[in-house]
């Protein structure tokens, strides 16, 4: 989900909420928001928490080209 | 030719005429000769060429003020096309020809310029063409404030006047940013603070280091190719470069045109944490960006996720509230409408649905409970327990819910409101007033109408 999803996804959830808020809706309608509702949140807490948390360090290898390797913080290969 | 013309300039003839006489006057006055036995034992004087003249003169010289000090004013610079200057220094009541050699020259971190009152050491010598006293700068540091400061503000201020600092060249953050590009030293402190934030705040950043120097003479450099590096590698939302705490020359690549200009160039935004607070670099004018420290870097990076796991949070449980409000309201017109008269013959049927609606509201209760929790628990929560618990016993009993909606409806009190009937309240009891006696003067009720309700005021 890219970010812009992501805002439209949290802009229509507030929508829901201020709705359901407001109280005017019937029974159907509202367990109809709230289902979606929560679907969005659902869907925007895993965005949230989707990425493996990755560090790295970029290094030229022998052929003069840059490489990923991972990076651990302590006995690290220096400049 | 030329760099002698005003090398030689207007200076000579006065130098001229106060040096030569003063060279007599020390002859005449100095003790006789014959102190000096084994250089000059023959009384009668040697004739000398010119050329041996100044270069006796010129050793002499170079001998006596090899290294000295002299403090005064820049006056008639002159950078020539080989890389050396030439200059003179001036104070109210004398003046030397001074030349800065390219080597020195080129390496000066500030720029000298005419009226900077400066302290050179050097030596002194004779230019043998012109036979021209001059001194040879070897170090020279503007006074007042070190030769650092003084390139630091002439730096920024050209930069400024380029507009490198315009406040509308600065890119926003990107809220969510899941990869981060770091400019830094592997081994240095300002990695290990920023790693050690963004898992303190359990984020999910990944991470890439670009590996350089950040002091000494070849960091700018590899600085400012970092930063060219991690745009042409891309997929990075925001780089951070930086540095831990240090002295201003420690600091000092920071303090470079070059990374000042790479920032310029960079189209992915770039966060400057150098040092400490206190610490201010031309990095951090330019970038898009100043961080306190390397830690604060990272908690920028990370303090827009969190914002918006506040904010989901927040939306996830007013989204339980609202439903819950939703249901509460239709189950206390259910309960209203199961005391009502005339729907008596309705009551048994009712109450098992009542009873499931309380059931539900019992659930929702118990649900939102654990939602009084910490922050990153709360979303946890929220994942796990409500959407699934929830919304699959919301999914399973909506077709009830619809059944019993439409059912309602037959019952409904509408049907009797519709007609001109009215559902008086207690506002504070919630109770169907059906008795006088059941509120006193001056309460306030609700009045159920068809279309809605109000308040009113017993008389």
């Amino acid at each position: 989900m890219e970010f812009k999803d992501f805002e439209k996804s949290l802009q229509r959830l507030e929508e829901i909420v201020a709705k359901l808020e407001e109280g005017e809706l019937t029974l159907e309608e509202s367990l109809k928001l709230f289902e979606e509702g929560t679907k969005l949140s659902k869907a925007c807490g895993k965005q949230l928490n989707q990425a493996q948390r990755k560090v790295e360090m970029l290094v030229k290898n022998e052929n003069g080209e840059q490489e990923e390797v991972p990076f651990s913080v302590n006995g690290e290969p220096g400049e | 030719m030329k760099q002698q013309s005003f090398l030689f300039g207007e200076e000579e003839p006065e130098q001229k005429v106060s040096e030569a006489p003063k060279a007599a006057d020390i002859r005449d006055t100095l003790p006789p000769i014959e102190d000096e036995k084994e250089d000059t034992s023959p009384p009668e004087p040697r004739v000398l060429s010119v050329f041996e003249a100044v270069t006796q003169i010129k050793r002499s010289l170079e001998r006596q003020f090899n290294e000295i000090w002299i403090q005064g004013e820049i006056s008639n610079l002159r950078a020539a096309p080989s890389g050396h200057a030439y200059l003179t220094l001036k104070d109210s009541s004398a003046q030397i020809s001074a030349v800065c050699f390219r080597p020195v020259y080129g390496r000066l971190k500030f720029d000298p310029s005419d009226g900077l009152e400066v302290i050179a050491r050097g030596k002194i010598s004779v230019y043998a063409n012109r036979g021209q006293m001059q001194f040879i700068i070897e170090r020279i540091e503007p006074v007042g404030h070190g030769a650092l400061q003084l390139a630091f503000e002439q730096l920024k201020e050209k930069l400024n006047k380029e507009g490198l600092f315009d406040p509308s060249l600065k890119k926003p953050l990107p809220q969510l940013p899941s990869r981060v590009g770091v400019v830094t030293s592997p081994t240095g402190a300002a990695i290990q603070d920023i790693l050690r934030v963004l898992k303190r705040r359990n984020d999910r950043i990944d991470i890439l280091i670009y590996p350089t120097r950040v002091q000494g003479e070849t960091a700018a450099r590899e600085i400012a190719r970092g930063i060219k590096e991690l745009n042409r590698h891309g997929g990075l939302d925001v780089i951070i470069i930086g540095r831990g705490g240090g002295s201003l020359e420690d600091l000092w690549p920071f303090n470079e045109e070059i990374v000042a200009r790479a920032i310029h160039a960079s189209v992915i935004p770039v966060i400057s944490a150098v040092g400490h607070e206190i610490d201010f670099t031309i990095s951090d004018f330019t970038a898009d960006l100043r961080a306190p420290t390397p830690s604060a870097a990272a908690e920028m990076v990370a303090g827009a996720r969190t914002e918006l796991v506040g904010k989901l949070e927040q939306l996830a449980s007013r989204l339980i509230r609202g439903v819950k409000f939703m249901i509460q309201c239709k189950n206390d017109l259910y309960k209203t409408l199961v005391s009502s008269r005339g729907f008596l013959d309705a009551e048994s049927r009712l109450n098992l649905m009542t009873q499931r609606l309380d059931e539900l509201v019992l659930r929702m209760n118990a649900t939102s409970l654990q939602m009084v929790t910490p922050l990153q628990s709360e979303l946890k929560q929220l994942e796990k327990s409500l959407p699934s618990a929830l919304e699959h016993y919301m999914v399973r009993v909506s077709a009830d819910w619809k059944n019993l909606d439409s059912k309602l409806n037959a019952f409904s009190p509408h049907s009797v409101l519709e007609r001109g009937y009215a559902i008086v309240s207690s506002k504070t009891s919630n109770e169907v007033i059906r008795d006088p006696s059941q509120v006193d003067k001056g309460d306030l009720v609700t009045v159920n109408v068809a279309k809605g309700s109000f308040a009113a005021r017993r008389e």
